[in-house]
């Protein structure tokens, strides 16, 4: 039985993966469009055909694209908020719930995080990961809106939960940056940047970077874990019984300590902690996915 | 003359004063923390006895050459393993001797005075030089006071400091670290957990008697029980008619603890407590309450049987086995709370509330063997040694004879599983969760940074240092500059 909200926070979606398709299309282009031949082409000196970016002809395009994005965040949480009323709980229980609420997560960690740092270079890959999440959900994960089951009715699942998903978002945005750093040292080894990458930032300031947003979230991170065990104390009688969700989000806080003191008392930088940073945020994906689909525990429900 | 292998400048003393040195070396406790979280990783692919026991016996049947070297090197009860409990007791070890010294250093710290300001100030961050101007100390030493700054005045120089709060909540987290071990650990050593499953209409007295299961923490035992009394008046569970999925689920109970008795409501998420005991309402079925009769009418047993159900409508499962019939009885039973049939697999259920029960069996008779000293499982009957006699249904109220005697379903009344937990250790390891959370965030957010002001001959120099690279130094110094040129 679909309630009128849940067919609303349908249509709120599917509106949403417009936007986000629109300003994938536009952060491509201006891109695209940046990219400038050079004035004085010689064809006899080759070394001077290094292209560059020219953002001024592209501005408008680039404001349409973050515009897109912020309208999609908002269609997208008007979506998620409508599913939660229909479903009269939070939106999680299930893995399309947990998936569009994940997207919006990501999507605003991204967003806020574009107003402290120019990180517009990232808007290709977060609209475009946006909406394969949002396609996935709504065309594999797709569940009609069902009641909680009463083990999920806690004020302390909408906490751990809540916590959990915008530190997922973070962590996520940290393993982009995290990437973004290794692809664009393998370039940089091979010779200059080509223009398409000009505008993303230092390697120096991407390791930077990625070390902040996983510092920033630590220790939400741990609170997420800290309010799962006091809601399990009230509903499964232990506070902690290494179930593999449970297990899973442990290895996550050991990964993420790992990296912290990799970089504060080691003095890690570059490479091996961007890969530690990945490894890290590989376990955080791997609990939301392994154990989810196809784990046994307590944690799975209501087929997926 | 024998010869012995000699470490003459160690001995035995110093073995050990190296052997603590390296175990409590951050490197080794950080080596043992990565340790733990690998060795979680098989416990969550491979079933594990704590949390999944039926999947484990499958798991058995299915591979049984495997699962003789699995239970070997513990791998179905990885957290409760040997080498398991040796990594988080090292670790525990470790953490203790690493984190304890340098508590006390950075108490001793915390008291002492900033250093003092170095010679070379031109070679720091945020270097700036400018004319000399008779107040400007004055007033770098109001703008310190007033940023609650700590000062040390050398005369022509003041070394300024802030942020001490970082390392306080960085040892306070690690601190915290051993205070949730310590919690957890107690909680497996003192604490107590059972099953009971009560009719309703029933009553749970809190003795090791009324359990299914039970274990207690190796430091305690039987008489730790805390004595309470649990009457079940009622339980109602409510399904959604859509999907069929449980919305709620609630029982009310008559308590009797300390001479004084009360009502109560349990539900999932609200257990009742008793001081460190607490008691979860876990899962709920049905229980068919039969007449057993033998041929000659005399009744043989009369009570509810639980059953227990295999699936979200609550088909269930059971055996009813009556010793004291001549000859013994058994039947091997499935109930079902509103009855439908499906092709393939016979009888089911297709809501889980009461609707339309029927309770469906094969009877047999023959010795049970429940005296054998074997034991067996209340929920199935072992019918290798026994001859069937009769296979029927009935629903409530109704009978069914066989040539051995019959069985009547009088009614069906629901059962709750009592989990009841004892675990002293918890609040120590909640307490712990706190303050590692607010540790975290001061260590994590705090800024411990100095700021150095020397006037010397020629000007007044300025220079700032942040540990760990903090941001916003540049910005806090350009304030500073602001307040000593006056422009505020
Ligand atoms: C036993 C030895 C350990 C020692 C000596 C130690 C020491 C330290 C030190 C010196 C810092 C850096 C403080 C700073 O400069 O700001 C630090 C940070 C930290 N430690 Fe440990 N630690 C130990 C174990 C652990 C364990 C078992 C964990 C568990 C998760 C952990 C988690 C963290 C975290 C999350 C940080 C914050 C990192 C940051 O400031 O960015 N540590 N630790």
């Amino acid at each position: 039985m679909q309630t009128t909200w849940a067919y609303t926070s349908n249509y709120f979606v599917y509106s949403a993966m417009a936007l986000f398709t629109i300003s994938f299309i536009a952060h491509a282009f201006e891109t695209a469009f940046a990219v400038r031949a050079p004035e004085v082409a010689d064809a006899t000196q080759g070394n001077l055909l290094v292209k560059t970016l020219d953002y001024k002809r592209t501005e408008k395009t680039a404001r349409i694209a973050t515009a897109m994005m912020i309208l999609g965040f908002l269609l997208l949480l008007a979506g998620v908020i409508c599913r939660g009323i229909s479903a009269k709980h939070v939106p999680w229980g299930n893995m399309y719930e947990f998936s569009i609420t994940g997207a919006l997560a990501f999507t605003g960690a991204y967003l806020a995080a574009l107003r402290k740092y120019d990180l517009r270079w990232l808007g290709v890959f977060v609209s475009f990961s946006v909406l394969i999440t949002l396609g996935t959900a709504i065309t594999l994960l797709y569940r009609n809106s069902a009641p909680l089951v009463p083990a999920l009715k806690s004020t302390w699942l909408v906490i751990h939960v809540t916590s959990a998903i915008i530190s997922g978002g973070v962590f996520l945005l940290a393993n982009v940056v995290a990437a973004s750093y290794l692809y664009l040292e393998r370039v940089e080894s091979r010779g200059p940047r080509p223009a398409w990458l000009q505008r993303v930032p230092s390697l120096e300031v991407l390791d930077q970077l990625s070390y902040r947003l996983v510092a920033f979230v630590f220790p939400l991170w741990t609170f997420a874990v800290i309010a799962g065990a006091i809601w399990a104390e009230s509903a499964w009688g232990r506070y902690w019984g290494w179930d593999p969700k449970e297990t899973w989000a442990f290895i996550t806080w050991v990964a993420y300590a790992a990296y912290l003191h990799a970089r504060v008392t080691v003095g890690w930088r570059g490479r091996r902690a961007a890969w530690l940073c990945i490894f890290a945020g590989s376990t955080f994906l791997f609990n939301y996915v392994y154990v989810n689909v196809w784990g046994t525990g307590k944690h799975t429900y209501s087929g997926l | 003359m024998s010869q012995e292998t000699e470490i003459p400048e160690l001995g035995f003393l110093g073995l050990a004063r190296y052997a603590w040195r390296q175990l409590t070396s951050m490197r080794t406790a950080l080596i043992l923390l990565m340790l733990m979280g690998v060795a979680a990783i098989p416990g969550s692919l491979i079933p594990q006895r704590i949390t999944n026991p039926m999947a484990v016996r499958d798991f058995i049947t299915q591979n049984p050459a495997l699962s003789l070297w699995y239970d070997r090197l513990s791998l179905f009860d990885v957290y409760g393993s040997p080498w398991f409990s040796a990594i988080y007791i090292l670790l525990f070890i470790s953490l203790i001797g690493c984190v304890l010294p340098r508590s006390l250093e950075h108490f001793k710290a915390m008291r002492a005075q900033p250093p003092a300001t170095p010679k070379n100030l031109a070679r720091l961050e945020e270097y700036q030089k400018f004319d000399t101007d008779s107040q400007v100390l004055d007033r770098a030493s109001t703008w310190f006071k007033q940023h609650r700054f700590r000062v040390l005045n050398e005369g022509q120089s003041l070394s300024a400091e802030k942020g001490y709060l970082r390392e306080t909540g960085n040892l306070l987290f690690h601190l915290s670290l051993i205070l949730i071990l310590i919690g957890v650990s107690f909680g497996s050593l003192f604490g107590m957990k059972g099953d009971a499953i009560v009719n309703v209409g029933e009553r749970f007295i809190n003795v090791p008697t009324s359990y299914d299961t039970l274990s207690f923490g190796k430091l305690t035992g039987e008489k730790s029980l805390t004595p309470f009394q649990i009457h079940v008046d009622k339980f109602v569970a409510q399904y959604d008619p859509a999907t069929n999925a449980p919305k709620d689920y609630t029982a009310w109970v008559t308590v009797t603890n300390d001479g004084v008795t009360r009502k109560e409501t349990i539900k999932v998420n609200e257990p009742l407590t008793f001081g460190n005991t607490r008691v979860y309402l876990q899962a709920n079925g049905y229980s068919p309450v039969v007449t057993v009769r033998d041929s000659k009418g005399d009744v043989a047993f009369q009570g509810p049987v639980p059953f227990l159900p295999q699936d979200g409508n609550l088909r269930s499962i059971g055996a009813i086995k009556v010793p004291d019939a001549i000859p013994q009885v058994g039947f091997v039973g499935s109930f079902v709370p509103t009855n439908s049939r499906s092709a393939g697999q016979g009888a089911i259920s297709i809501f889980p509330e009461l609707l339309d029960p029927k309770l469906l069996f094969s009877v047999w008779k023959g010795n049970l063997g429940l005296d054998s000293g074997v034991p067996q499982s209340v929920y199935r009957l072992d019918t290798t040694k026994l001859t069937k006699v009769g296979l029927g249904s009935v629903k409530p109220g109704e009978t069914f004879t066989y040539p051995e005697g019959s069985i009547t379903l009088e009614t069906v009344v629901p059962w709750i599983n009592l989990q009841v937990v004892e675990d002293p250790g918890k609040k120590y390891a909640l307490v712990g969760g706190i303050v590692a959370v607010l540790g975290l965030l001061s260590s994590l957010y705090g800024r411990r940074r100095r700021i150095w002001i020397r006037v010397t001959s020629d000007g007044v120099e300025v220079a700032g240092l942040a540990k760990n690279g903090a941001p916003g130094l540049e910005a806090e110094i350009k304030n500073f500059l602001a307040a000593l040129k006056g422009e505020k």
